[in-house]
């Protein structure tokens, strides 16, 4: 019996259950694949913490650099990293969104707006030592910053600008045409509809983007070496609270720093293997402050993704 | 909205049955009136010379096949177009008693939509409390006390028919709803501003029928309170709620009419075949 005009009810089977074993050979593929990845991942997670094992503990958060390994931690570096990421989510947060939000829902759609996005995203690819080069002429020489947490702070955040752009400009443009009509229905003005609603309908992937954004920047060791980060330091910045009335002090901003892959990349470089130790440590954990960044940009859009289901 | 009275025939049992409690057949006093309307996207001339006049406290119906114009000439009302770059509009759309130019270049279409609320095709809430929801019109105009607020709240939830549903679960998301009861919190929310005319956009078409027979329901009382223009796909609905209808083809206004005339002795031939469902 015919099950087609052309075909057998037999070929056909044998025809679809060749068509379904390539079907499972890809999936063979794609999994050997992932899992390849992942392997490595873990296999150099792993051998960081394998490295490094013996510094775990608690004097190595708590201790300064040193001359003797052993003594060695990540206190300033930990600190300095900190401090920058707080500069950095500052500047890069309020423009990133406020460039995002006129690109997307103010600027007229023409020539030079379109000039100005195909930049952005360009902007995004810029090797990060260029951007070490222009902080350092214009933040330190031009503006005389100084080589502080204040100028690596606004380096990475001019790092991570495109970033945080591309993903708030997503997350804008995800907010239905039909929300928007509504709130424009009832008679709010442009900026209502988008403070009142589209801008809060978006913190999801707009916090997302900044960690992303962050997690990028917490890695980036040339643009901070470039502006002249210190690898050897054995104090901390001025503390930004203070016991004493208005409780803020912005002394820390203009203090010299250093960092965590600063400290990585010095310690590395050391002929004394003792310093390998300390380097993998340190290396675990800022691996592990990255993959931290990463987990609390999952769960931020996951928690907004429930709220929020169009 | 010339048309006299013409007693239903009655070669059309279901129209008739729908039209038994047929209610208005002469027109109140105009609300609004469309004067040589035309409107463009680009160079592409979708409203051509309308002139269509909303009998206040009533309820309008714009028929016609996709594509025909009927929901074009709805945004003309609350000037949603404006949203949109590279449109014009020529001509005017009256309001009363103030007449005020809805369409005018002079006048500002933030303006225009305080005064004129739409309810769209598909249920648009915003994913807030039910309750801010309705409220959020009131916000915009300044009003921002408790009690004023849930007055006005309560009053509006009720005039859509869904403050029994929806009293215990005012703080709640009103994404949680049922589709007809977020289309029936919509009206609410245009209902909270008190507007002059209520424009609907196929506000059933993603609906059920039996939230759409509440929505339907809902519609026909609005009619005491408020002026009612409302674009259907769905022949039946304008014959069910509305008591004027108007018949667009490709831009133009074909017929307008007591709905009990249109849909039982149109004048125009091309009415008769659209409701006969012979194109469309």
């Amino acid at each position: 019996m015919a099950a087609t005009a052309h075909m057998t009810l037999e070929e056909l089977r044998q025809g679809l259950a060749w068509r379904k074993q390539l079907d499972k050979v890809f999936i063979v593929i794609g999994l050997a694949l992932l899992f390849g990845c992942l392997a490595i991942l873990a296999i150099l997670f792993f051998d960081l913490v394998r490295d490094g094992s013996a510094r775990f503990g608690w004097d190595f958060f708590t201790s300064f650099p040193s001359r003797k390994a052993e003594n060695a931690g990540i206190l300033s570096a930990a600190v300095g990293t900190m401090l920058i990421m707080v500069v950095t989510s500052l500047v890069a947060l309020p423009v990133g969104v406020a460039a995002a939000i006129y690109l997307e829902e103010y600027a007229p759609k023409n020539w030079f707006t379109g000039i100005i996005e195909i930049n952005v995203t360009n902007l995004a690819g810029v090797p990060s030592i260029v951007y070490g080069l222009l902080a350092l002429g214009l933040f330190v020489y031009q503006f005389h910053l100084g080589q502080s947490i204040l100028t690596a702070g606004l380096t990475l955040a001019l790092l991570i600008l495109p970033i945080i752009i591309v993903a708030t400009r997503e997350s804008l443009r995800a907010v239905p045409k039909a929300i928007r009509e509504a709130a424009y229905g009832l008679g709010a003005t442009r900026w209502e509809v988008t403070k009142d609603h589209v801008l809060p309908y978006s913190t999801g992937g707009i916090l997302t983007g900044l960690i992303l954004g962050l997690s990028r920047a917490i890695g980036e060791t040339a643009p901070i070496i470039t502006i002249g980060a210190l690898s050897f330091i054995a104090f901390l910045p001025p503390s930004p609270v203070t016991g004493q009335f208005p409780f803020l002090n912005f002394e820390w901003l203009m203090s010299g720093f250093t960092a965590m892959p600063i400290q990585m990349f010095n310690w590395v470089s050391r002929p004394d293997q003792a310093f390998q130790a300390n380097a993998a440590a340190a290396g675990a954990i800022l691996l592990g402050m990255t993959l931290a960044m990463n987990a609390v940009a999952i769960w931020i859009r996951y928690r907004f993704r429930k709220k929020i289901n169009w | 909205m010339q048309g006299e009275t013409s007693v239903p025939k009655s070669d059309s049992p279901s129209l008739s049955i729908v039209m038994e409690d047929r209610k208005a057949t002469r027109a109140n006093p105009a609300k609004a009136s469309a004067e040589k309307l035309n409107f463009w996207y680009g160079s592409n001339h979708a409203l051509k010379n309308i002139n269509l006049t909303i009998p206040e406290h009533q309820v309008s119906a714009l028929i016609g096949p996709s594509g025909c114009g009927k929901s074009t000439f709805l945004r003309c009302f609350n000037r949603m177009h404006d949203l949109q770059p590279d449109t014009k509009y020529e001509g005017a759309i009256t309001l009363r008693p103030d007449n005020v130019n809805l369409v005018g270049p002079e006048t500002d279409p933030i303006e225009v939509r305080m005064r004129i609320g739409m309810v769209f095709q598909k249920p648009n809430p915003f994913p807030k409390s039910v309750f801010e929801n309705v409220a959020y019109g009131l916000r915009l105009r300044g009003i921002n006390g408790r009690t004023e607020l849930a007055e006005r709240v309560e009053s509006a939830l009720r005039g859509a028919a869904i403050w029994d549903e929806v009293k215990d679960r005012l703080n709640d998301s009103a994404l949680a709803l049922s589709g007809g009861q977020m289309q029936r919190v919509c009206i609410a929310r245009a209902l909270a501003t008190e507007p002059e005319i209520l424009l609907f956009d196929e506000p059933t078409s993603a609906l059920d029928p039996i939230a759409t027979a509440k929505i339907e329901e809902l519609i026909t009382e609005l009619r005491q309170t408020v002026t009612v223009l409302i674009v259907t796909h769905n022949m039946q609905q304008a014959a069910r709620v509305s008591d004027f209808t108007a018949f667009m083809y490709l831009g133009e206004l074909v017929e307008v009419d007591a709905t009990s005339k249109i849909f039982t002795n149109p004048a125009k031939k091309a009415t008769e075949d659209y409701i006969t469902g012979r194109y469309g």
